[in-house]
């Protein structure tokens, strides 16, 4: 059996995949077969199911001491553009959050801002559980929690545990990028390392904190670190089984240094639906596999339920991160028209909450 | 074995899109192996002049209207020599239904044309235009055919079929040319050694029957005539017509849209080139028809009023095109309007 036809079949009978055996299925470059294997596998994992929430996102600053080539959402402090989300324009973002039916999640990604103390984030924290209290606090990434532990000399533990007893219930993914050094040495020098990423995600599910895992792609990265990247979260997943959810963040590069500098120009809808596929097929202890509909456009995303995915993500009020980097997308959607995207591709939809738990009166 | 239209509707309905799409892809890659092809031309959309005023079409303005235009043989002109010095080998003249211009008007602007570019492919007119001018003439369609291929006409695009069923037309374009005399007209071209395209817009309240029906009636065509070179598909375009305006359609997704082309690529065994429409759909998801049964690109079209006066604008490039269609895995060629590849990437 040569090494193709060996991956072939593992990817058909749903076995897991080697390095090689997802070098050579993106070789091979057969994309239809890819998706087929991969729908099987969202099948066994989630049956019939497409998921979305009713989410909100919320950016509490924009100035970030981090200055990463990768990103066009941050500025550096005394920057005009630059803002912190005070608590009483907070307070007025989670009174009209209040007024979203059905919310089920607030997501909270922000800058590394250098001079905001860790209490401020902690209230963020317990004004938002204190506002919504039955809400699921999705926030901060592991690169935020190690600068957290950095400014305050806590341990990465301590942090979490404060940042739990406050409300926090879940952590995002984000961050993560390509775990390669060499990679991140490119586009984020300054950033978490890879080791400080998996520590974080280590010690959040031990503590019972769920989160869910990301890869940013096509940018400087080889394939072969791509799946590198992949095979460090399945191993740390069989270690803990912590992680709920995957999700894949093509490289925006407009208004980027990184994009400008090595000519980047955003990846076809092609890679991102073969990667879509080829994640699904190598996570293969993550329950859940989003298709992030802000990056991938509503056509693709909807497209993408063929691929493997099983969560469109959410309706979102507005998003900053992604669009400073020129994603053409809306910044909201209804669920009526989520869960049509979702029926068409012959899935049935369901309105989660965070655990991935049916809400009653969701669209069923 | 053939499909029937019936077979088609089935598979419409409730045919899986994978199952559909490698089949698809599988007839594809028998017949043209790794390449895609795309063309390089300009539309020139000589006026927006009609009197239609189909439901569908955000281009049309009343003769007078403020921003009505009627484009000189200078003119016209000047945009083919553009399109010579951009590499692109066709130009697709259209325009609306101008109330009294003539024959010679065409004429003219043809030989002119062919004067000065005799290496310019004149990809140009829609059946419905034709249909006009002849009305306007006081002559038949073929008469009026001979004299425009006499003139420089190479070919026809397969524009304005829209769907081919009265009761779809009667409704979106009552004033347009209706089933039996596009096809007819595509016959008589086909007759007099003009080939052409054939086109299919989805979205406009047809039943997926009705989809069929327009497929069954192309391919019928083509056994008698095998005067098409391709079938295009399209989606209705809703923004800033009437039509959206009314709620009487609303965008195909593109589940849909990959579905469809699957099963037109199955459908047409007589056809040899099935296209995306990379205009209607967006460089992301014209990508990807490359793997549900497309063979062909399209146009980088260096002009296209019509398309964007419905509020979608995707620009194009060679590069970019050569990129894309690297990056699904392909090899991509350049093309002259009967399919001979000129030059590869």
């Amino acid at each position: 059996m040569t090494t193709i036809e060996r991956a072939r079949a593992r990817a058909e009978a749903g076995e897991r995949l080697s390095l090689e055996d997802a070098l050579a299925l993106y070789e091979e470059n057969d994309l239809l077969f890819l998706a087929a294997c991969a729908r099987a596998a969202k099948e066994r994992a989630s049956g019939r199911s497409v998921f979305y929430t009713v989410n909100r996102h919320i950016n509490l600053t924009n100035v970030c001491s981090s200055n990463c080539p990768l990103c066009a959402f941050q500025v550096e402090a005394g920057d005009p553009r630059g803002y912190v989300l005070s608590l009483e324009a907070l307070e007025a973002r989670l009174a009209s959050a209040r007024a979203v039916p059905g919310l089920s999640e607030v997501h909270i990604v922000s800058a590394l801002h250098p001079e905001e103390p860790f209490s401020y984030y902690v209230e963020v924290v317990r004004r938002v559980r204190a506002a919504l209290p039955a809400v699921e606090i999705q926030a901060f990434t592991p690169v935020e929690i190690v600068n957290f532990a950095k400014m305050t000399g806590r341990s990465i533990e301590s942090i979490l545990s404060l940042l739990q007893a406050a409300g926090l219930d879940g952590l995002p993914g984000g961050g993560a990028e390509i775990f390669s050094p060499r990679v991140r040495e490119i586009i984020c020098p300054k950033k978490a390392t890879a080791a400080e990423w998996l520590a974080v995600m280590r010690t959040a599910h031990g503590l019972g904190i769920r989160t869910n895992a990301s890869m940013m792609y096509g940018h400087v990265e080889t394939v072969r670190e791509r799946f590198e990247h992949l095979l460090a979260l399945r191993d740390l997943q069989d270690e803990t089984g912590g992680f709920q959810a995957f999700l894949l963040f093509p490289f925006h590069p407009a208004h980027t240094r990184l994009g400008e500098e090595y000519h980047l120009q955003r990846v076809g809808a092609w890679e991102d639906l073969k990667m879509m596929a080829l994640s699904r097929l190598v996570l293969d202890n993550v329950p859940h596999l989003k298709a992030f509909w802000v990056m991938l456009t509503l056509p693709i995303a909807q497209l993408a339920l063929g691929f493997g995915a099983d969560d469109l993500d959410g309706t979102i009020g507005e998003e900053k991160i992604i669009h400073a980097a020129g994603a053409q997308t809306g910044t909201g959607i209804t669920k009526a028209k989520l869960a049509a995207m979702i029926r068409e591709a012959g899935y049935e939809p369901v309105e989660r909450d965070a655990r991935y738990q049916a809400v009653a009166g969701g669209a069923r | 074995m053939r499909l029937s239209a019936a077979e088609g509707a089935r598979l419409l309905r409730e045919g899986d899109l994978l199952a559909l799409g490698r089949a698809a892809d599988e007839v594809r890659r028998r017949r043209f192996g790794n390449t895609v092809t795309f063309l390089v031309d300009r539309n020139i959309n000589y006026t927006n002049v009609c009197v239609n005023e189909c439901r569908f079409c955000a281009f049309f303005r009343r003769q007078g209207a403020k921003d009505a235009y009627l484009l000189s043989t200078e003119e016209v002109l000047a945009k083919v020599r553009e399109t010579v010095e951009a590499g692109g080998t066709q130009v697709m003249i259209q325009g609306g239904l101008y109330p009294d211009l003539g024959l010679p008007y065409y004429e003219d602007m043809l030989r002119a044309i062919k004067r000065e570019f005799p290496q310019v492919v004149i990809h140009s007119f829609t059946a419905t235009e034709i249909q006009h001018f002849a009305r306007q003439a006081g002559l038949s369609v073929r008469e009026t055919l001979l004299r425009l291929q006499a003139a420089g006409l190479d070919s026809l695009p397969g524009g304005g079929a829209e769907i081919l069923v009265d009761r779809v037309r009667q409704r979106v374009s009552p004033k347009k040319i209706m089933t039996e005399d596009w096809l007819d007209l595509m016959r008589t071209a086909h007759e007099i050694g003009m080939e052409s395209t054939a086109t299919m817009v989805i979205g406009l309240g047809e039943t997926l029957e009705e989809r069929m029906e327009h497929m069954e009636r192309i391919r019928a065509l083509q056994d008698e005539t095998g005067g098409f070179r391709a079938f295009i598909m399209w989606t209705f375009q809703p923004g800033h017509t009437e039509l959206a305006a009314h709620g009487a359609a609303e965008k195909v997704s593109s589940w849909d849209y990959m579905r469809t082309l699957a099963v037109a690529r199955l459908f047409f065994d007589n056809v040899a080139h099935i296209q995306g429409s990379w205009v209607t759909q967006g460089e992301r998801v014209g990508q990807l028809t490359l793997a549900f049964g497309a063979d062909d690109a399209g146009s980088i079209m260096l002009e296209e009023n019509v398309v964007r006066a419905a509020g979608t604008r995707y620009e194009m490039s060679t590069r970019k095109m050569v990129e894309l269609i690297r990056g699904a895995g392909r090899e991509a060629a350049q093309r002259d309007t009967e399919y001979r590849v000129l030059k590869r990437f």
